[in-house]
C-alpha cells in the first residue's frame, strides 16, 4: 500500500466516513457513506430500466456446491469463504469451552455447514436457472449482494466485505457478447457523468497459482474480461466496474440450455458500490456537501 | 503413433474432458473447438507435466500451447521432453 493510499484511508476515518472494522480489510460505513452507496444504486438503476429485467437483492451466503460446481473454488480456493459451525456431539463441547477460555483454536472444532459467502453477485442467479431452458431473446437480471473475497488489505479499496449491483445476461452468445459491449460502454458513460475519470483496459482474474497463469493468458486473449479503472484511494488507477463474458461457463456447469439444447452463454456488468463511492471521494473531496452539484443531483444527494 | 503421441492422447482423454475420443482427433483439430475448457486445460497442463517430467515455463503457459496434439507435441519438444 502507498503512502499516498495510507493518507487517504486516514482521512477517511478523521472524517467518519469509515471505521475500522474488528480485522484487517472490515471497515465500517458511515450513513453519509452509505448515502452514496443508495444513490448510485439508483443512478445505474435508472440506466438500466429501459428494459425488462428481473430485479432481485441476494443473501451475502450460497450454498457451497455452488462454488465447486462454478470452478470458482479451484480458480480462487484463496479468496474462498466458507461457512463453519460446532457439529459434534454435546461431548467434545467441553473441549471448545476449554479451547475458548485458552485462547487456544477453537475453530478447528467446528465443521463446514453446507453454506459459502458468495464472492459474487452474479453467482447467485445460476443455480436458479440450473436445468431450464432460457429464451432465445436471452434474461436479463439487475442485482445486488453483499461479498466476500478472503484478500485481507489495509487499502479500503479491497474490502473483505464489499457489495457488488450487476446486471447480468443468460442467453446466446451473440446476445451476451453484446450486453456486455453496451454496459462497458454506458458504465463508463455513467462513470464519467459523476466526474470520474474512467479507462477501459483489458483485465483478468486473479486465479491462483501457476496453473491460474494459464487462465489468466487464455482470459486475456479471449478478451474475456475488462474493467473500468479510476483513481480510488490513490492516484494509481483501479477497477471500479468490469465487464465478463463467461462463454458457456456457467450455462454447462449449472445445465441451463437455449431452445435446441446448446449451452447458454453469459455475461455481467458490475458496478463495485464501495470502490466507486471511494473514488468519488477521492476525487471531489471528503465534504459529500461540497460535491458539483450536478454530481450530487445525479445521486439525490441534495437537501 | 509413437508412444508420446499416445501419451499426449490419453492425458486429453483422462483430463481435457471432451465429447469426442482424444484417441481419433486430428494433429491439428483445434481442441478448443472440439470442446476443451479453460480448466480443463489446466488439468491437461498438469497431466502433461506428470506425465512427461517437465515444467512449463511461464512464456509457455498459454492457450495456443494446449491447442491442438501438435501444437502440444512441440511445446514438449522445445522443453526438451522425449517425443
Amino acid at each position: 500500500m502507498t503512502s499516498s493510499t495510507d493518507e487517504f484511508r486516514n482521512a477517511l476515518f478523521d472524517a467518519g466516513l469509515l471505521v475500522p472494522g474488528s480485522a484487517t480489510g472490515l471497515f465500517h460505513r458511515s450513513f453519509a457513506f452509505e448515502n452514496v452507496i443508495r444513490g448510485i444504486e439508483s443512478f445505474v438503476s435508472a440506466a438500466g430500466s429501459d428494459v425488462q429485467r428481473r430485479q432481485l437483492y441476494f443473501s451475502p451466503i450460497l450454498d457451497r456446491s455452488v462454488l465447486a460446481k462454478s470452478d470458482y473454488v479451484i480458480s480462487f480456493p484463496n479468496l474462498v469463504g466458507v461457512l463453519t459451525s460446532f457439529t459434534r456431539p454435546e461431548k467434545d463441547l467441553s473441549e471448545l469451552i476449554e479451547r475458548v477460555e485458552s485462547g487456544g483454536d477453537w475453530s478447528e472444532l467446528l465443521s463446514s455447514n453446507g453454506l459459502a459467502l458468495g464472492g459474487a453477485a452474479c453467482h447467485h442467479i445460476y443455480p436458479t436457472l440450473a436445468g431450464t431452458e432460457v429464451p432465445l431473446d436471452g434474461l436479463l437480471y439487475e442485482v445486488q449482494a453483499s461479498c466476500h473475497r478472503h484478500e485481507p488489505s489495509e487499502d479500503p479499496a479491497r474490502m473483505q466485505s464489499f457489495s457488488m449491483r450487476e446486471f447480468v445476461y443468460v442467453g446466446t452468445e451473440s446476445g451476451a457478447i453484446a450486453h456486455r459491449e453496451l454496459w462497458l460502454q454506458r458504465g463508463a458513460e455513467l462513470l464519467n457523468k459523476l466526474g470520474l475519470s474512467v479507462e477501459m483496459v483489458t483485465a483478468n482474474d486473479p486465479f491462483f497459482g501457476r496453473a491460474g497463469k494459464l487462465m489468466v493468458t487464455t482470459q486475456r486473449e479471449r478478451e474475456a474480461k475488462f474493467e473500468l479503472v479510476a483513481a480510488i484511494t490513490s492516484p494509481s488507477p483501479g477497477a471500479i466496474s468490469s465487464g465478463n463474458y463467461h462463454g458457456d461457463h456457467f450455462g454447462k456447469a449449472f445445465a441451463i440450455s437455449l431452445p435446441g439444447g446448446d449451452a447458454a452463454h453469459s455475461s455481467c456488468f458490475a458496478f463495485g458500490l464501495e470502490r466507486i463511492t471511494l473514488a468519488l471521494l477521492h476525487r471531489h473531496g471528503l465534504d459529500i456537501a461540497a460535491w458539483p452539484s450536478q454530481v450530487r443531483s445525479s445521486l439525490h444527494l441534495l437537501d | 503413433m509413437s508412444g508420446a503421441e499416445t501419451t499426449i492422447r490419453e492425458v486429453l482423454q483422462a483430463n481435457g474432458k471432451l465429447p469426442v475420443s482424444a484417441m481419433t482427433l486430428h494433429d491439428e483439430d483445434d481442441l478448443y473447438q472440439h470442446g476443451l475448457s479453460s480448466h480443463a486445460s489446466v488439468n491437461v497442463m498438469l497431466a502433461l507435466e506428470s506425465a512427461f517430467d517437465v515444467e512449463f515455463p511461464d512464456a509457455l503457459l498459454r492457450r495456443d500451447t494446449f491447442k491442438s496434439v501438435a501444437a502440444i507435441r512441440a511445446a514438449l519438444e522445445s522443453l526438451g521432453a522425449e517425443v
